[in-house]
């Protein structure tokens, strides 16, 4: 039974990794093929993601639409968040449930709305239609985490800096926005990495100057794969270990500090 | 009251932007869906005077400066076009009529006799069509045809030849692929989360971490890095041939069991996850008593865990089924030509067709599906006893 236990739980980790660590040696093949065996190692592909024109201007693109997602979404989300701790408010909880239906809708079908409707705007192919194309999908994460962080404030502590003469806004900022802090940051990883790993919307409301990695990633997996996908997945990899590592840091430095 | 008034403050940017950007595109491309296309909006003037007319008494002279004027309005081919199809559908002979009357008018600015023009114009029925067609802005001509439906000419509904749409069988096909991706995800979800929950320490955080570093890992990174174990050179195949397991490689990639193999990993952790909090929940000495009160374990499996820990195989089972059913990029990149799923349809309509109406009728189809999986998952989730 025990050894059946051990064999299932090694294969099932073995599924579920596997996929996560094969792609990774493949970055630095000297080979135009995608495949094992690395016949020699080299940085080619990740020359390649710098120097052709298609690749870089893709990183340069996500770079520029994430940062402004993260900031669009860091705001929205905070802002809201904040907002629904007031437990009077009608409606509290049908407006929780709304915040978080983005996450639920399929992507595509958001997609075939939001082409209409910008092509009307005049937003369709423009960096701010794709910025608020991915804030729409990113911003339930924001929420979420700062709503999280905000549920473990007790309102004893701000009645405390009130009644001991400081402002609503002083309180704000002193107590309440510190120990709101690590899930405000979380929320913006998490923002950066759904606008960073976002295709479907980008498809539908991208125009060809408005390619992003993912995008990129994308067609290049459909048309003509080749390694430099892999050194693209081991830049997200390392990214995602690094925005990982960030959020548990900030986490565990926050629990210290807590009573 | 100020209080309240500061929390609205707060929520509304939010709100706002979520009204403009995520409810207004929705209802976009579901009120594409259900209006009529071109016939309307191209001739306001005939159906104006159209929606008086009795359709059976004899066509008159207003009747025709009022269809003149519109098509005079009209300068691009497209619309032209649109009517005419349209039109032709519900009454053979449109075709030759209209391209006759539209050159007509765009030669000749003043009054024109349509019935001297072509004595068809004389015809009720030809009227009755232009009637019928502009009386309704709305119509369910897509939202039938998404169900392989439409109506007779005598306004039943009927399904259509089987060659005539494939519709139903994507649909039974989103079905068969995500139930059967759900159950390859309890399969081995069920088992995984009872192991982790069972283990201690380092063990369970090696488990989780298994579980939790995919989910994290970008959908492109982990589609990309199936592509190339399942290739026909991939690792998969050469180490089953390194095994003397199988002889030539299997085909993995582009079919059915690529894909469900590759969506099963993307999703698994949506399994495991819930119905680890569950099993983490059950106190831990429930199994030693029921076997204190002799029970073997297979039946404290059956009569004790396994009643208590449903309620995350459920909550998995319905996100892992929502999440599946509406999955693009996984079929798109993993997938053959027969495991394209509704999403790749609806994308076909919208980018390469460009048929709006359809497209939004299969979103509609789909939304609905996944609202309502969506809403029977946030019931069973808020009304139970409180989650770990």
């Amino acid at each position: 039974m025990r050894v059946l236990k051990i064999t299932f739980a090694l294969a099932a980790m073995t599924f579920l990794l596997a996929p996560l660590v094969a792609i990774l040696p493949l970055a630095f093949t000297s080979s135009v093929f995608l495949n094992y065996p690395v016949p020699s190692y080299s940085t080619r592909w990740f020359a390649e993601l710098f120097t052709a024109d298609v690749w870089r201007r893709a990183i340069i693109n996500s770079l520029v639409i994430g940062l402004g997602v993260t900031v669009l979404a860091t705001v929205l989300g905070t802002l809201a968040a904040l907002g629904l701790r007031e437990r009077k408010l009608l409606f509290s909880g049908f407006l929780r449930t709304t915040f978080l239906l983005p996450m639920v809708v399929p992507a595509v079908v958001l997609g075939v709305g939001m082409q209409l409707l910008f092509v009307r705007m005049g937003l369709a192919n423009s960096y701010l239609g794709v910025i608020f194309a991915h804030t729409v999908i990113a911003v339930p994460f924001v929420f979420v985490n700062v709503a999280a962080a905000l549920q473990g404030v007790d309102t004893r502590v701000e009645r405390a800096a009130a009644s001991l003469g400081a402002s609503p806004i002083t309180t704000f900022r002193r107590v309440t926005l510190p120990l709101a802090i690590p899930g405000i940051v979380s929320g913006a990883v998490f923002a950066f990495a759904t606008s960073l790993d976002e295709v479907v919307l980008t498809l539908f409301v991208a125009g060809p100057n408005q390619r992003t990695l993912a995008r990129q990633m994308f067609s290049t997996i459909r048309e003509n794969i080749s390694p430099a996908i892999a050194a693209a997945a081991f830049l997200f990899i390392v990214g995602t270990v690094l925005a990982a590592l960030a959020v548990l840091l900030i986490r565990r430095g926050n629990t210290r500090r807590a009573p | 009251m100020g209080k309240r008034l500061a929390a609205i403050g707060l929520i509304a940017p939010l709100l706002v932007f979520l009204a403009l950007f995520f409810v207004w595109p929705l209802a976009i491309m579901m009120s594409n869906a259900v209006s009529s296309p071109g016939a309307v909006r191209a001739l306001p003037a005939t159906a104006e005077v159209l929606g008086d007319w009795d359709r059976t008494s004899p066509p008159t002279a207003e009747m025709q400066t009022a269809l003149v004027d519109d098509l005079r309005a009209i300068d691009d081919d497209q619309t032209v076009g649109d009517i005419t199809r349209q039109l032709n559908s519900a009454k053979s002979g449109f075709r030759t009529l209209m391209a006759k009357t539209v050159s007509a008018v765009r030669e000749d600015t003043g009054a024109l006799d349509l019935v001297a023009l072509d004595k068809r114009w004389g015809q009720v029925p030809f009227w009755q069509a232009i009637a019928a067609a502009t009386a309704s802005p709305y119509t369910d001509r897509n939202l039938l045809a998404a169900i392989d439906m439409a109506r007779s000419p005598t306004g039943e509904i009927v399904s259509l030849p089987a060659t005539a749409s494939a519709n139903l069988a994507i649909l039974q096909r989103t079905f068969v692929i995500a139930a059967g991706t759900t159950l390859a995800c309890i399969l081995i979800g069920f088992p995984y989360a009872m192991v982790a929950a069972s283990a201690t320490g380092w063990k369970r955080q090696a488990m989780l971490a298994a579980v939790l570093l995919p989910l994290w890992t970008s959908l492109l990174v982990r589609t990309a890095a199936w592509f190339i174990l399942l290739q026909d050179s991939g690792l998969i195949n050469r180490l089953l041939q390194a095994l003397g397991l199988i002889d030539a490689p299997l085909a993995l990639l582009f079919n059915r069991t690529g894909v469900i193999i590759a969506m099963t990993h993307v999703l698994l952790p949506f399994m495991v996850l819930p119905i680890f909090s569950v099993l983490i929940a059950i106190p831990a000495n429930l199994l030693p008593a029921a076997a204190s009160l002799g029970a073997n374990p297979l039946r404290a499996f059956w009569r004790v865990l396994l009643p208590l820990s449903l309620r995350g195989v459920v909550s998995g089972s319905l996100l892992v089924f929502m999440a599946a059913i509406g999955y693009y990029i996984t079929p798109a990149l993993i997938g053959g030509p027969t495991d394209q799923m509704i999403s790749s349809v609806i994308a076909f309509y919208a980018t390469g067709a460009a048929n709006w109406g359809m497209a939004g009728a299969l979103g509609i189809v789909l939304l609905v599906a996944t609202i309502a999986l969506y809403v029977v998952y946030d019931r069973l989730s808020s009304s139970g006893t409180e989650r770990p």
